[in-house]
């Protein structure tokens, strides 16, 4: 069976199809493609021009797709689109397309939760069986475990997500937005050497991090009045890069200690970690060696899958197809709450 | 004639016995729990059993927050235990510590976890068939248990920072409970709640942290055991009647939970 798959609920709209062979054999990616809205340095990407930049490319894209993956309409089993959770405008703009090659194709709708797809997709290509998982992305800090037909949050942000803190450092500091703001901190990081104190915020398995980043726009703030700061302990002159080099720090210590205590919790030894920030290599470095004194191991993805695409969208909703699963025309909307234990998970046992 | 003396003041002083034996044993090590390896030693005596709670240093993290985050946790939960003993509040007393070498030497709590107890409780239901809501009494009481520790915890003004099912022991009651008999212990949701793990408790009174609490206790019970989420509503109100001003938190709860849904979600 084939799947096309489209993805729009940030900055980035991605297209992909998806094959999946009999029963048992691995999903066989078509095609993967992406196009990214990406705004000056100091600036945020807002729902409505997020929006018309989706809808101006969605069209090239979902050809480009269906060549590159050499398959025609008659192929296809079914249209898979996110319905959720995400910027609302953009989520719009991307199921209005899904439904209209539904109607054009006379093909199926089936609505994905975005986060279900980072999950799934990141089950299909890293081969954990059942892994927690700790999905971090600019809108979303979560750990998640399955257990009886959902996948069930264990911790999350309790006020902003890990990557939105990133972003607006980013901004503060006026850093380049391409690719990504949080590639860029990280490339900053690793010339850092100063650790800074910040406040460290964890709770059970749920963190903020509002505080850490009123901190770290203050001592940005104190660095720009005042660029030649000393470390007390080391005497070393503070650099922007030691502002990301803690921030990094202390963020991503924080987000390994949330999954560990989820991992104790459950009784697992095995991490995946999906989304954007997922990319992060002194996050997979920090998780990997946690996991290893576990006696466990951390499963990764690239770019290709870790950043919002349009694959994993068409790999869950293939699998809830296949279940029987399909979204009605009159019920094909979105929505920008979409939490991921509100999902039935039929596929698995 | 000097050393004749100091003999005879030996003989006449009566030292308890922990003075006279030393570590009886090789701790032995149970658990590795969330931060911490737990080791069962006699090093008081070989009576009694106590928990070694080790913290040792974490490898992922940054040195200087490792040594900061470490010394921070012994001495917070060394400081917790003792009021909360001190106001009976159930947890393990404190015997010792030593915040850098990262070990706190706390009472030996007989039992388990409420995570263990429950799940087999809930297993052995569902092997055996029975509905939810059918001859669920034990589990209701065990609820009304919990909201009860959790309020007095509250009530002396101390939060917990991490309220999951593997944070709150259940010791068996009667002696056989403790030895033998473990058939019917297994199958029972009896015993006393103990509180533990106030690694990351904090001394507080404010109504909002005392509602995150309950929140994080919440969802550990949503995600953790799906079956018992339902009954959940009891650990609250029994909760509600724990204090003056426990109404006051459930009000502030239904706000936490409101802020965790409308949360937006975007990218
Ligand atoms: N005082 C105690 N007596 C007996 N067992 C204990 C005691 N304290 C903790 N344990 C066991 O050790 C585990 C880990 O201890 P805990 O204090 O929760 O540390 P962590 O921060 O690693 O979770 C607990 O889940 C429990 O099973
Ligand atoms: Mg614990």
């Amino acid at each position: 069976m084939i799947a096309i798959g489209l993805e729009g609920s940030a900055n980035k709209l991605g297209v992909g199809i998806i094959s999946h062979p009999s029963p048992g054999k691995p999903a066989k990616v078509l095609s993967n493609i992406r196009h990214t809205f990406v705004t000056p340095p100091g600036e945020g990407f807002l729902p409505k021009d997020t929006a018309k930049h989706h809808r101006t490319w969605v069209v090239r894209l979902v050809k480009q797709a269906m060549v590159e993956a050499g398959v025609s309409i008659n192929d296809i089993d079914c249209i898979c689109y996110t319905k959720g959770p995400g910027m609302g405008a953009p989520l719009q703009s991307v199921a209005v397309a899904a439904r209209m090659l539904s109607l054009l194709w006379q093909k199926e709708l089936v609505g994905v939760n975005h986060c279900v797809g980072h999950i799934e997709m990141g089950r299909e290509i890293t081969g954990a069986q059942n892994p927690v998982v700790l999905y971090v992305s600019g809108g979303n800090t979560q750990v998640i475990a399955y257990a009886e037909q959902r996948y069930r949050i264990f911790g999350e942000a309790l006020d902003i997500a890990v990557g939105n803190c990133l972003d607006r450092f980013a901004r503060t500091l006026e850093i380049s937005n391409d690719p990504a703001p949080g590639y860029n901190i990280e490339q900053l990081a690793k010339k850092g050497k100063v650790l800074l104190d910040l406040p460290y915020a964890v709770k059970g398995m749920d963190c903020s991090f509002s505080g850490i980043l009123a901190s770290i726009d203050i001592l940005a703030g104190d660095l720009k009045a005042n660029p030649d700061q000393r470390d007390p302990l080391t005497g070393e002159v503070i650099t922007t890069a030691d502002l990301c080099f803690s921030l990094q720090e202390t963020v991503y210590a924080m987000l390994v200690e949330i999954t560990e205590r989820a991992m104790a919790h459950v009784g697992s030894n095995q991490v995946l970690i999906v989304g954007g920030v997922g990319c992060n290599e002194r996050l997979q470095e920090m998780m990997g060696i946690m996991a290893k004194d576990r006696g466990g191991s951390v499963f990764g993805m690239d770019e290709r899958f870790a950043i919002d695409n349009g694959i994993m969208i068409a790999h869950a909703g293939l699998e809830a197809y296949k279940t029987g699963f399909t979204t009605p025309l009159e019920e094909s909307t979105c929505t920008q709450r979409f939490r991921t234990d509100e999902v039935f998970v039929r596929w698995r046992d | 004639m000097k050393t004749e003396t100091k003999q005879a003041v030996n003989k006449q002083r009566v030292l308890p016995p922990v003075f006279q034996y030393p570590s009886a044993a090789v701790p032995l090590l149970i658990t590795q729990g969330a931060e911490a390896l737990l080791y069962r030693s006699t090093y008081l005596l070989p009576s009694i059993p106590c928990a070694l709670k080790y913290r040792p240093s974490k490898p992922y993290r940054h040195p200087i927050l490792d040594v900061r985050l470490t010394k921070h946790r012994i001495l917070s939960e060394a400081r917790v235990l003792v009021k909360c003993k001190r106001e009976g509040v159930p947890v393990p007393a404190v015997y010792a510590l030593d915040e850098a070498a990262g070990w706190l030497m706390i009472e030996w709590i007989e039992g388990e976890v409420v995570r263990i107890r429950l799940n087999e409780w809930l297993k052995r239901r569902k092997d055996e068939d029975l509905a939810e809501g059918v001859d669920d009494e034990q589990l209701l009481e065990l609820m009304t248990r919990v909201g009860s520790a959790v309020g007095r915890l509250h009530a002396v003004g101390v939060v917990h920072g991490d309220l999951t099912t593997s944070n709150l022991m259940l010791r068996p009651r009667s002696r056989e409970g403790l030895n033998g008999d473990l058939g019917a212990a297994v199958n029972t949701l009896e015993g006393d709640i103990v509180l533990i793990d106030f690694g990351l408790a904090s001394q507080s009174q404010a109504d909002e942290d005392r509602a995150v609490d309950l929140y994080v206790l919440e969802r550990a019970f949503g995600s953790t055991h799906p079956r018992a989420e339902s009954l959940f509503g009891e650990v609250l109100r029994e909760y509600g009647k724990s204090f003056k001003g426990a109404n006051v938190v459930l009000k502030k709860l239904e706000e936490v939970r409101m802020r965790g849904r409308k949360r937006s979600m975007i990218g």
